[in-house]
């Protein structure tokens, strides 16, 4: 291979692109963790449909992963790939526009055939019609050369050519510098119980590699350096693989076993099925029989001592609401995660939004409110769900863990934290009579507000809690105006009273320009700021992980700048906040196309106030 | 494994009992199962009498208060926790199968009831109802149904007879009712029993059956509401010479009537009829099997009263052994941690490929 002249690039972004049955996201997998052992700083985005087989060769069974992996610290999967590979015209045709024009287009020659041509809609064979001429294309028989490659394997025709995914991660490994060794064990690993699959999909994937350095048509290779890193061990990890993990280390550090009441639904189901495995955590997993029974279990679980979790995404949680009331008013800690997703009603079940902010902060009848903690990035979405645990369990208070399907689904180096150096949350139960010789549920500690938790099974400390207006101290029944008054302002008091970290402001050049985002859109405008630093520009960048209460520091840090700029993947739900809350005259930019924010219409979008 | 091995295995601390075993250390009376809080359902409710005969009869299991809870939903029958000085929980309207599947499922050394009604536990909160029956989470679910909403004044519910007039219903209502037996058979259920909220020492035995019962348990309990629906089950509640209940006892022919000249046959079809003994014979009568695994016994027996109004079988119907969901839950813990050894946080974040960056 060392025959083929060398290129060095600083960063690629590569999209795989197939139908949903052709294994593209498996392919991404596979390149991503060979390019994370590299030591490549990466981001990772697969966008596929939420039809599990759309009709194969149509428009909308088409199935991408894009990569982003660099020589340098990155924030976002990449606004535009460099390099697409398709592996039918389906694949070819939905992704083709985001292709800058000189990019490189590696295509299926043999999935050119006149039927899949005419399922996704060509007139004509956009491989003989010159309109891939801007386009450095490769046309590759990836079919015909993987069944030539496995013709000895005892495999059917059909396991033969499923196999092709594993021909073009050959090649885009042999392309990259890839390493192969982790993805030859994975195979084996994977079909250990067929080994002619697993023999197929080995061959196939060396045939691929092969096929690069022998083939005439790829000249040269490309190697992108290490990342320089901060020190330490990293893994791989998606947002939704961080956020169980984070449950998980909330429960050790708390002390108190996680119940996890869950229903199926996308994209949070990975929660419930990741928590799942780590029952030696002594984490009980519950698949209730619907997204109200799943809450009210987790709530049920809270009373009896667990640190009671729901995951689900904006559809569950709106049906949770009552029982987040009820969590309000029997002041338990209880964490409900929602991995939102594109809306009203079902919406795009696998395209993010983050559209969900006032449904949490405000759906819910009268004054009930809840604090809320987004994560940012997929990696953050651990400490997020520390952070949330912490805050639910220290202050007896449902809290709101927001998280999306762009921070769920994609990937990142993530630096593995010490256990040691996790926050320690654990709490006392209350164990003794509080109040002259009896015990007081909702007696107070004075700086938190909190109140006393006893658990069942402790002697002498029997109580009852409930839905019902109760009076502040004895928690018996109160229909007293004046005691509403109070305990709906203590609540209020309660939540608006819990420590959360000031808001940092990332601002090299004092800007007049304060960009100020929350939740999982903090990569791409982090990656708009440097593009605008780059060119020039002042702009600074603000990122809310404490949506409720807001950090105390938030009012001085918006007055600091002339003019404030929130760009939010909804219609402007955290401006109106800030608008309200601060009587900022900021401005939004806003777009929900189900898609994560790209860096350079944010950096337009900065630089059309600059 | 109880909830406190678990948990010292864990590290955590949790009050362990007064008495580890589960028996109180100085008996309780019915007394000390008394909160403080002033009863305040109408004058002449069922439910007073179902409160008594639970305070009375509960000492006598030899759980520790603190061992108990009772958790509810809402309407009358709701307000019931607010009453026992053991732990309880006043919820939301229908969810109180579900909140108590999650306590009893993260505490199994916990005994867990939950009191629910008609509209309640068959209306708005007929899912969770009937998920906690198939599971067999360990609950005891006593509803009590007065065929009336009572808390809202008076509309008709999910067991009120096709045609109640009513509030809502002024031309009758238009929704054919449930019989709750037959839903909970239906539904899996593993002990399924009715009793009479005024006969104290039916009541008695059907709870203390219940109790025992490794499972759910579903009692319901006929009660009348004097204010919305006076009267409702009094051809059974009001049966001075058993012409209307039918005593289902264990082993027995089903037979009632003053001196047992009624009895219930199974037709060749498999349903049952209601027959004059002395015209078949003692030999023909239905001998009662609660035991029975297949649940078509116990099923044709709730259907020989689709509402109380006539001869109405009173008793246990169903009580069967099946794994309990909580048990199971355990189980899988401990396998687990006998597979994987104990969790080992450090080890699973570092879980799969990992590389190290080097200063």
């Amino acid at each position: 291979m060392a025959t083929k002249p060398v290129e060095q690039l600083d960063r690629v972004v590569i999209r795989f692109a197939g139908d949903s049955g052709d294994g593209m996201q498996l392919t991404g997998a596979r390149f991503t963790s060979e390019t994370a052992l590299v030591g490549n700083d990466l981001s990772t985005l697969p966008d596929f449909p939420a039809e599990i087989r759309a009709p194969a060769g149509s428009l909308p069974g088409v199935s991408g992963f894009q990569i982003h992996f660099s020589d340098h610290d990155i924030l976002t999967p990449g606004d535009a790939p460099n390099v697409l590979v398709a592996m039918n015209p389906a694949a070819l045709k939905t992704n083709l526009r985001d292709l800058p024009k000189g990019g490189t287009l590696i295509v299926n020659h043999d999935a050119f055939t006149d039927r899949n041509l005419e399922k996704a809609g060509y007139d004509a064979n956009p491989l003989e019609d010159g309109s891939l001429d801007a386009y450095h294309l490769h046309e590759v028989p990836l079919t015909s050369l993987t069944l030539e490659a496995v013709k000895d394997v005892d495999v059917t025709k059909r396991e033969a050519e499923r196999s092709k995914n594993m021909f073009a991660l050959g090649l885009m490994s042999w392309l990259y510098h890839r390493p192969t060794e982790g993805t030859i064990e994975y195979i084996r690993r994977k079909f250990a119980k067929t080994q002619a699959i697993a023999d197929a999909n080995e061959r196939a994937f060396k045939a691929g590699w092969a096929y690069g350095e022998t083939s005439e048509d790829f000249a040269v290779t490309y190697e992108v350096k290490p990342a320089t890193l901060r020190p330490g061990t990293y893994r791989n990890i998606t947002g939704n693989q961080a956020l169980a993990l984070g449950l998980v280390a909330a429960s050790v550090k708390s002390g108190l076993p996680v119940f996890l009441g869950a229903y199926p639904i996308t994209p949070a189901s990975a929660l419930l099925e990741d928590l799942s495995r780590h029952k030696n955590f002594g984490i009980r997993t519950f698949q209730a029989e619907d997204e109200i029974a799943a809450i009210g279990a987790a709530l049920g679980a809270s009373f009896g001592g667990a640190l009671g979790v729901c995951t689900s995404s904006g559809p569950g949680i709106v049906l949770k609401m009552e029982t987040v009331g009820l969590a309000i008013a029997l002041e338990l800690p209880l964490v409900i995660v929602d991995v939102q997703r594109a809306g009203p009603s079902t919406g795009m079940p696998t395209k993010p939004e983050q559209a969900d902010l006032l449904m949490v902060l405000f759906g819910r009848n009268s004054e009930s409110p809840v604090p809320v903690v987004a994560a940012s990035t997929p990696g953050g979405c651990f400490d997020a769900a520390v952070e949330a645990c912490r805050i639910a369990l220290k202050y007896r208070t449902p809290v709101f863990l927001l998280s999306d399907a762009y921070l769920a689904n994609g990937s990142e180096p993530w630096l593995v934290p010490e256990v040691e150096t996790l926050p320690d949350i654990s709490i006392e139960f209350a164990t003794e009579k509080n109040h002259d010789g009896e015990f007081w549920p909702y007696l107070r500690d004075p700086h938190t507000l909190a109140r006393d938790w006893a658990i069942p099974g402790t002697p002498g400390l029997e109580h009852r809690i409930g839905g019902l207006e109760k009076h502040d101290g004895t928690g018996n029944v109160s229909y007293d105006p004046d005691n509403h008054d109070f305990m709906v302002r203590l609540r209020a008091q309660k939540v608006a009273g819990i420590d959360v970290p000031d808001l940092e402001v990332d601002d090299p050049d004092g800007a007049g320009l304060l960009v100020l985002g929350w939740g999982g859109t903090y990569g791409p405008i982090g990656a708009a700021a440097r593009r605008v630093r780059e060119a020039g520009g002042n702009v600074a960048h603000a990122h809310l992980t404490h949506l409720n209460p807001f950090p105390r520091n938030t009012r001085d840090v918006l007055q600091r700048y002339e003019r404030v700029l929130v760009p939010e993947m909804n219609l402007g739900q955290l401006l109106k906040l800030v608008r309200a809350e601060f009587l900022v005259d900021a401005v939004g930019y806003n777009r929900v196309r189900g898609l994560p924010f790209r860096s350079d219409e944010l950096a337009d979008a900065i630089e059309g106030m600059l | 494994m109880s909830g406190d091995e678990l948990d010292a295995e864990r590290g955590t601390t949790r009050p362990a009992s007064g008495n580890g075993n589960g028996t109180a250390a100085v008996p309780l009376t019915a007394k000390d199962l008394k909160s403080d809080q002033e009863v305040r359902w109408c004058p002449g409710c069922g439910d007073y009498a179902v409160l008594a005969a639970v305070q009375s009869f509960m000492p006598e299991l030899g759980i520790p208060r603190e061992r108990i809870v009772f958790i509810s939903g809402i309407g009358c029958a709701a307000r019931f926790p607010y009453y026992m000085q053991t732990y309880g929980m006043h919820s939301i309207h229908g969810r109180a199968p579900a909140i108590a599947t999650g306590l009893s499922a993260s505490r199994p050394d916990l005994s867990v009831w939950v009191v629910t009604g008609d509209g309640d536990a068959l209306s708005i909160g007929g899912n969770h109802l009937i998920h906690a029956l198939r599971r067999n989470v360990n609950l005891k679910i006593l509803l009590f149904n007065n065929q009336i909403y009572g808390l809202t004044k008076g509309q008709y519910s999910p067991t009120s007879p096709l045609g109640t007039l009513n509030r809502t219903t002024p031309m009758g209502s238009l929704d054919w009712p449930f019989n709750p037996i037959s839903l909970a058979i239906g539904a899996e259920a593993t002990f399924v029993a009715r009793s009479i909220d005024t006969d104290r020492k039916h009541l008695t035995e059907v709870l203390r059956r219940a109790s025992a019962h490794r499972g759910t348990a579903f009692v319901e309990i006929y009660q009348n509401c004097n204010v919305y629906n006076d009267g409702a089950f009094d051809a059974v509640r009001e049966d001075k010479v058993n012409e209307n209940r039918i005593p289902l006892a264990q082993g027995q022919p089903v037979r009632f009537g003053a001196q047992g000249e009624k009895g219930v046959v199974q037709r060749p079809d498999g349903t049952l009829a209601i027959v004059d003994v002395a015209d078949v014979g003692e030999d023909a009568l239905l001998m009662h099997d609660e035991t029975l695994d297949d649940p078509a016994h116990a099923f044709a027996l709730s259907r020989l009263a689709h509402t109380p109004t006539g001869p109405t079988p009173i008793g246990i119907f169903r009580a069967v052994e099946r794994p309990v969901y909580d048990e199971l839950m355990t189980d899988q813990l401990r396998a687990a941690t006998e597979q994987k050894g104990a969790g080992d946080l450090d080890a699973l974040l570092h879980a799969g490929d990992t590389w190290s960056v080097h200063s």
